[in-house]
């Protein structure tokens, strides 16, 4: 990759939301914003390879597609929008203190709207605020990249047409507001731990930086919900086992295996003091939710020095506590992976089994029961398991990993 | 910005009966604030007629132009600057109602 194609990539992890965010707000168009921001991208591309890297591309990049969205409004000649002509003719306006990370929180309210269908929001914040692109996002939830283009225009125009605003909810909404920015924050975060693409690295630590730094700004709006702090926590848990995670040759490496040295000390700490300052929440009888169960599971984990030390009594107590809240598949499939450390594989695999038709599709799926089927022995059935959880992962780290564990096989 | 705001009732579980005089109450609050422009209760789907002219003559047919379960029982027209101002005012008329409501931006 040369300079200007490096300087590009790297502009549009760091600058793609603030451009999007800016245009939203001069323009208050999200359809606008967004294809004036990918035009600039283009045109970066295009230029800067011969004309060199400007000395501030956030700054080319937002005043270049502000050029783009004008040009565009002007193309559509649209004398019925007042308010965007004026919008046209004057300066950009000058940025509230504070404004570059208000602006993104507002894009991110305005994305995770509750107006807007859940697959909608989740589908607008990567791609406004993460700056996915439309295959990357189809790919992530397992749909067509037609169906996602789909959902996304349909929402933008739901967004203009019933004139959703862009702005930070009033305080009364907002922690209703928050669970919603939550979930979408989490799939983003997921999607950086765990990319999908199959040229990307296997993980986008872009996207976890990103999902941690907003899921932050939220805590420091909402410092007692319970449930901000608790994903905080279990994002600075997973965070933290990062440098351990990917071997020198770009293999995913799991938990048991990992190198548990290498591990963030300093996100850890902060994980675990999250986590402690939410059971000391839950023993004032504030029952917690499923981001601080989670973080509290990863705390075990993150306790024990090896994996030999790992207190799996208390990882089953807190997935059965889990699981009460949230009786979906995955739950139960993580929490079979516990199962198996207490009770064995052959219990965990009865459990595993019978989650066959939820989760057919889904590679963990084979690949747990691949790993239970080889520490029973039965080498054919788990050679059939990895090949189809090396057929179904999307993580390229991943699929190595399981090629290597397949052909390590008997 | 104007925004229909539909009253929808379900004919297997009504809403109660006895709602008029908090209607009449949060239409005055409507008023002060600014957003109402016009509301009313309609009579039952069984008043409806369908007229289609778009053939040779005009053919009316009795009730309404869908048959469901749930049907359109009163509208308003709010003018808001935005749908969350809209959705606040649409949570309360709901409670006031007893029933679901509908919110869709003119165009």
């Amino acid at each position: 990759m040369s300079d200007a194609e490096e300087a590009v990539t790297r502009a549009h992890h760091d600058e793609w939301a603030r451009v999007v965010a800016a245009l939203t707000r001069r323009f208050g168009d999200l359809d606008i914003a967004e294809e004036a921001a990918a035009e600039a991208f283009a045109t970066a591309v295009e230029r800067w390879p011969a004309g060199g890297v400007p000395p501030n591309p956030g700054a080319w990049l937002t005043t270049t597609a502000s050029r783009k969205a004008i040009d565009r409004i002007r193309r559509e000649n649209r004398r019925d929008d007042k308010h965007r002509e004026a919008q046209m003719t004057r300066d950009d306006p000058p940025e509230p203190v504070g404004a570059v990370d208000d602006d993104r929180l507002r894009l991110i309210f305005t994305c995770c709207h509750p107006a807007l269908a859940m697959e909608a929001r989740v589908a607008l914040t990567l791609r406004m605020v993460g700056g996915l692109t439309v295959p990357e996002i189809a790919r992530a939830f397992l749909v067509q990249g037609a169906t996602m283009e789909q959902r996304i225009t349909r929402a933008k125009a739901k967004i203009k047409a019933a004139r959703i605003p862009y702005r930070m909810p009033s305080a009364d909404d907002l922690p209703v507001r928050v669970s919603g920015v939550l979930a979408v924050l989490f799939l983003v975060f997921n999607e950086g731990y765990l990319a999908s693409g199959p040229d990307t690295d296997p993980v986008r630590h872009d996207l976890t930086t990103e999902a941690i730094r907003l899921t932050r700004l939220i805590r420091a709006l909402l410092p007692q919900d319970g449930e901000v702090t608790g994903l905080l926590a279990l994002m600075l848990l997973i965070e933290a086992r990062r440098p351990a995670r990917v071997s020198a040759d770009g293999e995913l490496v799991p938990l048991a295996e990992q190198d548990r040295g290498a591990w963030d000390t300093e996100l850890v700490a902060e994980g675990h003091r999250l986590v402690r300052e939410r059971l000391a929440a839950a023993a004032a009888g504030v029952a917690p939710g499923r981001y601080q169960i989670l973080a509290a599971i990863n705390a075990v984990h993150t306790s024990a020095r090896d994996i030999r030390d790992t207190d799996w009594s208390q990882v089953l107590a807190l997935y059965d506590q889990l699981v009460r809240l949230d009786p979906s598949p995955i739950i139960a499939l993580n929490r079979a992976i516990a199962v198996a450390e207490l009770d064995g594989p052959e219990v965990a695999l009865a459990i595993v089994d019978r989650l066959a038709g939820a989760l057919a599709g889904y590679h963990a799926y084979h690949a747990t029961r691949a790993d239970l089927l080889r520490r029973l022995g039965r080498s054919r059935q788990s050679r059939a398991a990895y090949d189809r959880a090396i057929e179904l992962a999307g993580n390229t780290g991943e699929t190595a990993y399981l090629t290597r564990r397949r052909d390590q096989l008997q | 910005m104007r925004y229909l705001v539909s009253v929808i009732d379900d004919k297997s579980n009504p809403g109660s009966t006895d709602r008029r005089p908090a209607i009449s109450a949060f239409n005055e609050r409507l008023i002060a604030g600014g957003y109402w422009v016009f509301s009313g209760g309609l009579a039952d789907t069984d008043a409806a007629t369908v007229v289609d002219n778009r053939g040779e003559q005009a053919v009316f047919s009795d009730g309404p132009f869908v048959e469901s379960k749930e049907y359109l029982a009163g509208v308003w027209v709010w003018e808001a600057p935005d749908l969350d101002v809209v959705l606040k005012l649409a949570a309360e008329a709901s409670k006031v109602c007893d029933r679901k409501i509908e919110v869709r931006p003119f165009l």
